[in-house]
């Protein structure tokens, strides 16, 4: 079971954003998009959750193409995190997660499943306390959890998440990535775009790297995060080592000219 | 259903207490007390009722209702608590096509005003989706509703300074004014159904506004069809200002105040602040129209005065309000 990619093309104001991108993720697995900013990694998300409409190529989860998909099935499919946090009421968490149920309830509201559904996703990202606050008065790091709990609510198949970790501390951000990495391991496929190199050497199973909307690398972390091919991403030297506990340690030391 | 929920049934269920009081109220108040044991009798009193309170009730109550929940969605849908009915244009446009009539002299026939005002509200809402295009982009929508109103208030300002008679200025100056006056069964039978309709399309953007609060992106994620919700937005706000605007021109402000006072008490939700918004704009109008009736003044306020009255103040204690929370 996987969600494939072949041949996109995505032009934007004549400015081509994704120049023929192919690829494969896998089910139960976390897969890390990295490249620099303007590389495509959003544009190819946005593809892939079928916000946008790419000019060529076909987008196939689990043998299905999703431009068939209506769209609140395609929703229940496919979970989308979006990169910046946009809430415009001030509705309590509670509210919030079980947005997520859109895709599901039919026009009568929630069910009995519904609910549970929502108990769970908050469970799972320890938003229970939260319930009955109001979104607008939460830290950074407690609207990180509610956004993801709104996604987890939706209980996608495959959850695509775009720059989880922006403004977060780094606690928060070992929280968030624990709660994607089990998300993957109970059998979903996962794929996240990160700027963090450690970040992403450590929770990620694949690596795919963009470079002006094509594909640099893509594969397994030892193969894919090595210093050469980190420089031609991202134009930097890097210093890769291993902490004490035996975790990658990946770390931008120079700009390269 | 959504907008159903039990969190909100007890403010519903008050509301439509307080409306359905108001509303007998409004029956007894005017230029003369009638006390509800004359109501259903056949002399002058019950004539006073029947034919001339009544519809008179119904019509502000429906008008009410049809500005509070346009209110709502446009600002669930541009989420932005300070959008009203007019910012779509089509409370302009409608006020044109009446305006037209009545520079023409075609009043004399009492329903055609209101189907110029109408014609003039549908032509609206085409130019408006003529203009916004296909893309669903709310800037470019708000912009052509920005270009709509304003070119329809111009030429209305046009008409009013071209009329051809000083009676005819007058008459166009007080009927933009927006008032209940002298409606009849008439009316009510040409705006109540239309602005029914309109409060259905309203309603059912009600779960798409819902997912919006999270950003479009995240809604289009979960199926939203954010041009689905711009067609029934525009239809539903269409048919209610149009129809209300028809029936008693221009009244400011319900829209953009009910929705605010009513939002805390929802929860906040754009769903679920829809129905508490009609009805709550339902017993403003209706105590506001009682009201500029018994007030002692040579010729009665109008009511689309009366109500931009009410706005300044409003407005007043939300900024003190806000400046409160800000130091």
């Amino acid at each position: 079971m996987s969600l494939a990619f072949e041949n996109i093309s995505l032009t934007l104001r004549n400015r081509k954003i994704l120049n023929d991108v192919s690829g494969l993720f896998k089910r139960g697995r976390v897969t890390v998009i990295l490249g620099a900013n303007g590389a495509g990694k959003s544009s190819l998300l946005s593809c892939l959750a079928g916000l946008r409409q790419p000019q060529t190529g076909r987008i196939i989860v689990d043998d299905r193409s999703i431009h068939e998909m209506e769209g609140k099935e395609r929703g229940r499919l496919i979970g989308l995190l979006p990169q910046r946090p946009d809430i415009h009421w001030n509705i309590d968490v509670k509210t919030v997660v079980g947005l997520g149920r859109l895709p599901h309830s039919g026009r009568w509201g929630m069910n009995a499943a519904d609910h549970e559904a929502v108990a769970k996703a908050m469970e799972a990202t320890d938003c229970t306390g939260l319930a009955e606050r109001k979104v607008l008065r939460l830290s950074g790091g407690e609207l990180g959890r509610v956004l993801l709990g709104r996604v987890l609510a939706g209980e996608p198949q495959w959850l695509l998440a775009d720059e989880p970790l922006a403004s977060l501390d780094p606690a928060h951000q070992f929280d968030v990535l624990d709660k994607l990495k089990n998300y993957a391991e109970a059998g979903n496929g996962v794929v996240i775009v990160l700027h963090d190199l450690t970040q992403a050497a450590r929770c990620a199973d694949d690596i795919m790297i963009m470079k002006d909307g094509a594909i640099l690398a893509a594969g397994s972390r030892d193969d894919v995060i090595v210093p050469d091919i980190m420089a031609q991403a991202y134009g930097v030297e890097v210093q890769i080592s291993t902490s004490d506990n035996g975790e990658p340690l990946v770390v931008p030391v120079r700009r390269l000219r | 259903m959504s907008w159903l929920d039990r969190k909100t049934l007890w403010l519903n269920g008050l509301l439509l207490i307080g409306l359905i009081v108001t509303m007998l109220l409004s029956l007894a108040v005017g230029k003369v007390w009638v006390a509800p044991s004359a109501w259903l009798g056949d002399d002058l009193s019950a004539l006073i009722i029947m034919e001339l309170r009544v519809p008179r009730t119904i019509l502000g109550a429906a008008i009410g209702a049809a500005l509070g929940m346009a209110g709502a969605t446009m600002q669930g849908y541009l989420r932005n608590p300070l959008a009203d009915p007019g910012v779509f244009g089509v409370s302009a446009s409608s006020a044109l096509g009446a305006v037209t009539s009545l520079y023409f002299g075609f009043a004399l026939t009492a329903w055609l005003l209101p189907v110029f005002a109408l014609i003039g509200a549908g032509i609206g809402m085409a130019l408006l989706t003529l203009l916004a295009g296909r893309s669903g982009s709310l800037i470019l929508f708000t912009l052509a509703g920005v270009i709509l109103s304003s070119l329809a208030g111009s030429l209305t300002s046009l008409m009013i300074s071209l009329a051809p008679t000083p009676f005819a200025t007058t008459e166009i100056v007080t009927w933009l004014m927006g008032a209940l006056t002298d409606r009849s069964w008439d009316d009510v039978k040409l705006a109540v159904p239309i602005i029914a309709i309109g409060m259905l399309f309203l309603i059912a953007t009600g779960r798409s506004l819902d997912a919006l609060t999270l950003g479009e992106d995240a809604a289009r994620s979960m199926g939203v069809n954010i041009l689905h919700l711009q067609w029934f937005a525009v239809i539903g706000v269409g048919l209610t200002v149009g129809a209300s605007v028809a029936a008693a021109g221009i009244i400011g402000f319900v829209g953009l105040i009910v929705p605010h006072l009513v939002r805390p008490f929802a929860g906040h939700r754009p769903s679920a602040v829809l129905l508490p918004s009609a009805i709550a704009g339902a017993l403003l109008l209706v105590g506001a129209d009682s009201a500029v009736r018994i007030l002692p003044s040579v010729s009665e306020l109008r009511l689309g005065i009366a109500m931009s009255l009410l706005g300044a103040p409003f407005f007043m204690a939300l900024l003190f309000k806000m400046r409160r929370e800000l130091n």
